[in-house]
Formats: C-alpha cells, sequence, structure tokens
C-alpha cells in the first residue's frame, strides 16, 4: 500500500511575499508530495486546525517578517494541545543562527534558511518524514 | 480535547483493533479521528473499510452540494461564501474540495483552501483537501466515503467541489443531490462545454463575474439552451444566478443569499416529486458497483500482476495465440466459485 505524504505550506504573520512559499510548493508536488497551500497572513491557529483537519504529516512554515520566535512554537504548542502532536512542524525564511536554538527546542524539527537548496529540502522530508 | 493522536492511525492500520470506538468518536463529532480516516480511505488502507460499516448506518442525513464548473471560474470562492451563508443558519458544514494530481509525479497542489481559510479555525467548519490521484471523473475516489464520513460527524450540508471540469468529470451527479455550475463570460467556449456534459448535470447555473462583458450574452445563450427544459408537469428547470464581482461585496452577498434559497427550493423540488428517491437509488447502484469493482476486480487484477499472469495473458493476445474472452474465463474460474457458471 503507497502512503502519500501530504504537507501544509502555511505563511504565518503579516508579511505579504508568498513567492519562496509558492516555489516550495510546487516542488514539493514534483517530488510527489501532497501539498496543501494556505496563503498568507495565517494565525497559528488557523494553521493549527487546517493541519489537523487536512491530516498532514508535516508543517511547512514560512516567515519573513522576524516574528517566527513567537509564531513557530506557537503553532507547536497548538499541535500538541489538540493532541497532534505527531504533526512535524519545520520552518523556514529569514531567521537568525542565534534563534535556532529556541525553535528547536520548541519543538520545531528543522530549520531552513534561504541558503539550503530545494533538493536539499526534499530529501530531509524524505529521510525525517513517513506517514505515522 | 480528546488524544486520539496514535490510536486513531493505530486502529485504522492494523487488524483487531477496536472500530466501534472509532466510529464511536468519530460519529461524536471528533475532527483528528475523522481526518485521519479519510486520509485512510485515500490510501486505500483496507482496514479503514472495516470502521467505515460501522459509519454506515448514521449516514443519510446530510445534503451534499456539488459545485463544478471550469477552472478558475469561481468555485472556491462561491463555496466559501455559501459556507458562511450557512453558518449564518447556523448549519454545521463540510467542504471536500479536488484538485488535479500531477501525472507525472503523482503530488499536487491543493489550493482551493486559500479561499476558505477565514472558516478554519471554526469548530463546525470541516475543509479537507482531497488530490485525484488519476481518478477521471473530476473527484477522488474517496470523496464517496468522505462523505459518509463528514454526514455521520453531523454535518447538515457537505459541499464538493470538483476539480475545474472540461467536459468528461461530471462523476459529482453521483454524489450530490444538487449541482451547481459555476461559469463565466468571455471564456468563449464555456456554451461549447455546457452542450457536450455539464448541461446534463446542472441543477443550477452560476454565472460568476457577473460584472464583466459578455454576462448578457452567456445568460441568453443558456437560457435558450434551457428553454425545452422544464415544460414537463414535475420537470425542474435550472435556474440561472448572476454573482457580482466578490470585491462588491454587498451585490455579492446578496446574491449568494439567493443561491442559497434556490438550493433550498432545488430540494424542496427533489423531495416532493420523489426524485430524492431516485437519485438516492442512484447513488446506492453506483456506490454498490464502485465497491464491486474495488473488492473483486481489484485484488484479481493485482494478484494477475503479481504472479506475472496478466503480462502473459497481455502477450498471448498480442501474439493472437489466445483471445481475451477465452483467458478471462480461465481467470473466472480459478478466482470464482461458479465461475463457469
Ligand atoms: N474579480 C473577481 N474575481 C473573482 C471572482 N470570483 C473569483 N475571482 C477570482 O478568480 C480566481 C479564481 O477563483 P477561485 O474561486 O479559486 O476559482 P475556482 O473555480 O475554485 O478555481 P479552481 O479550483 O482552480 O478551478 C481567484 O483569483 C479569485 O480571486 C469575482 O467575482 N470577481
Ligand atoms: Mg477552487
Amino acid at each position: 500500500m503507497e502512503r502519500k505524504i501530504r504537507i501544509m505550506v502555511a505563511k504565518p504573520g503579516l508579511d505579504g511575499h508568498d513567492r519562496g512559499a509558492r516555489i516550495l510548493a510546487r516542488c514539493f508536488r514534483d517530488a510527489g508530495f501532497e501539498v496543501i497551500y494556505t496563503g498568507c497572513h495565517q494565525t497559528p491557529e488557523q494553521i493549527a486546525s487546517a493541519a489537523i483537519q487536512e491530516d498532514v504529516d508535516l508543517v511547512g512554515l514560512s516567515c519573513l517578517s522576524g516574528a517566527h520566535k513567537y509564531l513557530f512554537p506557537k503553532v507547536v504548542e497548538l499541535l500538541k494541545e489538540q493532541g497532534a502532536e505527531d504533526i512535524a512542524v519545520i520552518g523556514g525564511g529569514i531567521i537568525p543562527e542565534q534563534d535556532f536554538d529556541l525553535l528547536y527546542k520548541a519543538g520545531v524539527k528543522e530549520v531552513f534558511t534561504p541558503g539550503r537548496s530545494l533538493e536539499s529540502i526534499v530529501d530531509w522530508i524524505r529521510e525525517n518524514i513517513s506517514v505515522q | 480535547m480528546e488524544n486520539t493522536s496514535r490510536s486513531t492511525r493505530e486502529c485504522s492500520g492494523k487488524e483487531g483493533c477496536d472500530h466501534v470506538e472509532l466510529a464511536k468518536r468519530i460519529i461524536n463529532g471528533n475532527i483528528r479521528a475523522a481526518s485521519r480516516l479519510i486520509r485512510d480511505l485515500e490510501d486505500d488502507v483496507l482496514q479503514a473499510k472495516e470502521t467505515l460499516k460501522h459509519i454506515y448506518p448514521h449516514t443519510g442525513r446530510a445534503q451534499v452540494i456539488g459545485i463544478t464548473g471550469s477552472p478558475g471560474a469561481g468555485k472556491s470562492t462561491i463555496t466559501d461564501e455559501l459556507v458562511s451563508a450557512f453558518r449564518e443558519k447556523e448549519n454545521k458544514v463540510a467542504v471536500l474540495a479536488v484538485d488535479p494530481s500531477s501525472p507525472f509525479s503523482g503530488g499536487a497542489i491543493l489550493g482551493d483552501r486559500i479561499r476558505m481559510q477565514r472558516h478554519a479555525s471554526d469548530p463546525d467548519v470541516f475543509i479537507r483537501s482531497l488530490a485525484t490521484r488519476g481518478a477521471l471523473g473530476g473527484l477522488s475516489n474517496a470523496v464517496g466515503s468522505a462523505i459518509h464520513i463528514l454526514d455521520a460527524m453531523g454535518k447538515d450540508r457537505i459541499l464538493v467541489e470538483t476539480v475545474g471540469v472540461g467536459q468528461q468529470e461530471v462523476d459529482v451527479i453521483n454524489h450530490a443531490h444538487t449541482v451547481i455550475v459555476v461559469l463565466v463570460p468571455g471564456m468563449g467556449d464555456d456554451i461549447q462545454a455546457i452542450k457536450a456534459g455539464i448541461m446534463e448535470v446542472a441543477d443550477i447555473f452560476v454565472i460568476n463575474k457577473a460584472h464583466r462583458d459578455g454576462t448578457r450574452r452567456l445568460q441568453k445563450e443558456l437560457l435558450s439552451l434551457l428553454d425545452l427544459k422544464g415544460e414537463c408537469p414535475g420537470e425542474w428547470k435550472p435556474p440561472v444566478i448572476l454573482v457580482d464581482d466578490v470585491l462588491n461585496k454587498d451585490t455579492f452577498n446578496e446574491n449568494i443569499a439567493t443561491l442559497c434559497r434556490t438550493i433550498e427550493d432545488h430540494h424542496q423540488h427533489l423531495v416532493r416529486t420523489r426524485l430524492l428517491e431516485k437519485k438516492l437509488e442512484k447513488k446506492a447502484v453506483v456506490e454498490i458497483l464502485g465497491v464491486l469493482r474495488s473488492s473483486i476486480l481489484g485484488p484479481i487484477v493485482k494478484e494477475l500482476q503479481a504472479t506475472g499472469e496478466f503480462d502473459d495473458m497481455v502477450s498471448r493476445v498480442m501474439k493472437r495465440q489466445n483471445d481475451p474472452y477465452t483467458l478471462v474465463e480461465e481467470v473466472k474460474g480459478n478466482f470464482l466459485r461458479n465461475g463457469k457458471g
């Protein structure tokens, strides 16, 4: 039986630049994943409940506004509250290295900064995400 | 909230687990349990069907509304506003939104949800995106089961948005009580498409973005095509509803309210003329045929492929050593009791 990996790509926070998120979504599709794209300006609450309704394996958060320190952990926390701590959360965007630790401690599984190639993100998913 | 993260998946993936318990959770409205079961059905997990058996007795209550039309016509935008309108009546609502899988990678971008995200944290709205995964009718093969699950969860209205359709993808008729076809003016080939197939399935037409040039003409063409409909006593004549630009908030909302009332009228018509019963009968027939295909034909084909017999059959037919009829008779003899009978 073939299990298909489902991923939600979401942009929390105020910035409206979703070019990167869209490129990522296409790249995931071409890698054979099913991608739910939810657009910009999402609250952590919207993201968490959508991820549960969509039964995704992974939520990819993209944030350029600098609010990642609050937004990413909040999504992790809300998922946990709703009994969905097995949905992995990764983050990307403009994130200074000194914030990595805080994010990992908060339960973010991986942080991708603009230097990482798209292939390496796909590879990371193939290695680390499977349907539970 | 109840924690079901592990147990649900374990239950639908393995044998000897408590399907009754899982079904009960879903009937009690557990979102996580429901979404996981839908996933298992998409992935064809055998055990998931077991749970469905316990769901089925609790179905048959929800109204199913199909929304179809060409790509980009505004199906999601209209669906989103219908959700709001139904929520105002305190209906519980679900949306199943289907987008195509890529034939190359098997992956998919499911983008319908973008237009409906404002409902994401409303606990009485459940939105689920589905990829076609190769199904040809404009839906996903899991749509039928997903409808049952949402129905059993207690949703009053289930909106099913199809992929942007051409002419053949009209499977939605087998699932919906009322089918809405969304058109936009200025696409030129619309009427052709309508003639070819969608015409047959529409209960209600919407001309979306009706502020655009060409609305009048499209409306006139539609009405003349519909001219002969509704002449026989008791026959429904599909109304044509104009929906203004979504940016003209007030008229847009008013138009959607009209659409809501028309959906209601159509439903009343179905009940009054007993067409509803006929639809439900057809639905049952389609459903049984589907399960026959997937549970009997499917496994046989799989087995033949696994043993290499299928390839063998292909090469025999190609070389004209055998004909397909004789070969299939043999298969029948091997697989089915009374196969020869
Ligand atoms: N100007 C205007 N744009 C609209 C209207 N309705 C929808 N749109 C826009 O048309 C585009 C497509 O709308 P959707 O609702 O996503 O259309 P759809 O039929 O669901 O599209 P697919 O699911 O991709 O086939 C979006 O950019 C909408 O913002 C309208 O009434 N006026
Ligand atoms: Mg859509």
